[in-house]
């Protein structure tokens, strides 16, 4: 993993936590949300600490959005007990959105005015003079590497420019808390590793984070812990690693669904499953296994490779987790 | 959970709409100096040639104040229609707003408030090009100004019941042709309401805002007297009120989900 070696580049974005008090960011306690007759959130509870990076995974549907607007005050919620920054959603919004910030999913910037008006306008919002939006603007545009765009109109700006653009203004009020809907889908890996870069300096600097993502990979690095939601339910909870660890053996091998090589599985009483034509098999001790199955057969293609949250998924609901 | 009062935050909406009028005011300045220049040519003087003075006051002097009342009409009623649909739903410029300490009422308010702004600045520019025709009497017309905003804030209003309850850009063309443009031409715009059948005046006035804008308009620019003035003036008021109300009401509805 590669951190930044600017460990306090981004301190002065974030709201230090003053009262030095270890209340849950975020306290979600039989959430529900509903449209209609469709239950989008169904009873879901789970808090967020201070100083965080906290994963919604799911895959479509599966309530990450509904949870994220409710938490953002966006949304109303329908039942259940909602807190951000120990305060009520829905007696509290003003007070919760003066201190959280938030990026959407939608690029939702002013396509009419420059990367230095985006932030200076949308300060205004928050009640912030004019003198101070500037002085913190230009740090953002600065942070975000946006110095040569600062007086560019977004509307030619490429997409991972105003997705840089949107965290940056998400920053502009110094928020205790920020919330970000798939930060990085529908960019190009590059665009995408700047993002993670910049949110790593974020999170360095103890930044309370809330995220959904589709890129579990990338999840799975960056988060300390996350749920993973089905359906509106949360399906799992804990630390990357202890969601695999608990759940799967350490490694995942597959090899070519041949005759010969299913023939000597069976003989050997190894279980594995069957997805297409690859075979899957789990095991802890993978260096052991490969030695044995070389030398007893001839796999066409053997590939060796630690567990991840898509494989727990896949065998948790018999789903891909991105279709 | 989203009752919050509104504050003056709505001045944040409403000055986020005027920083970006500012950015294109080369664009956003030409459209009611051609409309009012070319209105006043085509009927003023193409048209009026061939009427009659319209009690005492002829033709140009008669449309002058319905050009003024149009404008006002289109500038705050195209505003907050297509305007506004286009930052609700196509910049998500008011998802935006509400993710900030502002409450969807405030967002509301401000639109209808920056309609009714940019139908007072319409106003602005209309008025030299009428007064360069000398179809308009000053320093009265100078009211037209405050006439423009409470107009404008009706208009506003009015748009943004629409921009609630469209599905899409293109169904927001029915409104504008099935109520905007009949109202545009009989309002008592370019012939006088009293040469129509009692009944349909009634109409006319218990229904069309226009009229009463038209009518008011004509009490500012021509030295006469206007016996409903106040009627038209408290039914303006009373209106804009009530429209505003029902705006929040059907945008809260449509956004608050």
């Amino acid at each position: 993993m590669f951190f930044p070696g600017r460990p306090s580049e981004s301190a002065y974005f974030l709201m230090p936590n003053v009262s030095g008090m270890t209340s849950p960011v975020i306290l979600a306690d039989g959430l529900v949300k509903r449209y209609g007759n469709l239950v989008a959130v169904d009873s879901v509870s789970f808090r967020v600490d201070e100083g965080e990076v906290f994963g919604i995974l799911g895959p479509n549907g599966a309530g990450k959005t509904s949870i994220i607007r409710m938490i953002s005050c966006t949304s109303p919620v329908t039942s259940g007990r909602l807190e951000v920054l120990g305060l009520p959603v829905d007696g509290f919004p003003r007070d919760i959105k003066a201190r959280i910030g938030v990026v959407s999913q939608e690029n939702n910037l002013d396509p009419d005015l420059s990367v230095y008006e985006n932030l200076t306008v949308f300060a205004r919002f928050f009640e912030i003079n004019r003198a101070e939006a500037s002085r913190r603007a230009d740090e953002l545009i600065g942070f975000f590497g946006l110095s040569e765009k600062r007086d560019t109109v977004i509307e030619s700006l490429s997409g991972g420019m105003k997705r840089r653009l949107t965290i940056a203004r998400a920053l502009i009020n110094r928020p205790s808390l920020v919330i970000l809907d798939e930060p990085t889908t529908g960019l190009d890996p590059q665009a995408r590793a700047l993002i993670w870069e910049r949110l790593r300096a974020l999170r360095s600097d103890g930044a309370t984070i809330i995220l959904s993502t589709h890129y579990l990979e990338e999840a799975e690095r960056f988060c300390d812990r996350l749920v993973i939601l089905d359906r509106g339910k949360i399906l799992l909870t804990g630390s990357p690693g202890e969601i695999i660890s608990e759940r799967m053996s350490r490694a995942l091998i597959e090899i070519m669904n041949e005759p010969d090589v299913r023939a000597w599985l069976d003989q050997e009483g190894i279980s594995y499953e069957v997805y297409g034509d690859l075979l899957q098999i789990t095991t802890d001790t993978p260096e052991d296994f490969v030695r044995r199955i070389v030398a007893a057969c001839t796999p066409q293609r053997l590939l060796v490779r630690n567990s991840t949250l898509e494989d727990v998924f896949l065998r948790q609901t018999g789903r891909r987790l991105i279709r | 959970m989203m009752h919050g009062p509104v504050s003056r935050r709505v001045v944040h909406v409403w000055g986020r709409n005027f920083h970006v009028f500012l950015r294109t005011w080369q664009v956003s300045f030409l459209p009611p100096i051609f409309d009012s220049l070319f209105f006043m040519l085509a009927l003023g003087y193409g048209l009026g040639q061939f009427v009659q003075d319209i009690g005492g006051v002829d033709y140009p002097r008669f449309v002058a104040p319905a050009i003024v009342a149009i404008g006002i009409m289109n500038a705050s009623y195209y505003e907050t229609t297509y305007g506004s649909f286009v930052r609700m739903y196509y910049q998500k410029t008011f998802d935006a707003l509400i993710a900030t300490p502002v409450t969807i009422e405030e967002v509301i308010v401000g639109e209808i408030l920056w309609g009714g702004t940019k139908a007072v600045i319409y106003t602005a520019l209309i008025l030299p090009i009428l007064a360069l025709f000398g179809v308009i009497s000053l320093p009265g017309s100078l009211l037209l100004l405050p006439l423009g905003l409470l107009g404008g804030l009706l208009f506003g209003a009015i748009g943004l019941c629409f921009t609630a309850w469209t599905p899409s850009i293109d169904t927001l063309n029915y409104p504008s042709f099935l109520l905007i443009t009949p109202m545009m031409v009989l309002s008592g715009t370019f012939f006088p309401l009293d040469s129509l059948p009692s009944t349909v005046q009634y109409i006319a006035f218990a229904l069309l805002p226009l009229a009463h804008l038209v009518s008011l308009a004509r009490a500012l620019t021509l030295p006469s007297t206007a016996p409903f003035a106040f009627f038209s003036l408290s039914w303006l008021v009373v209106a804009t009120g009530l429209v505003m109300l029902l705006s929040v009401r059907l945008m809260r509805r449509r956004l608050v989900v």
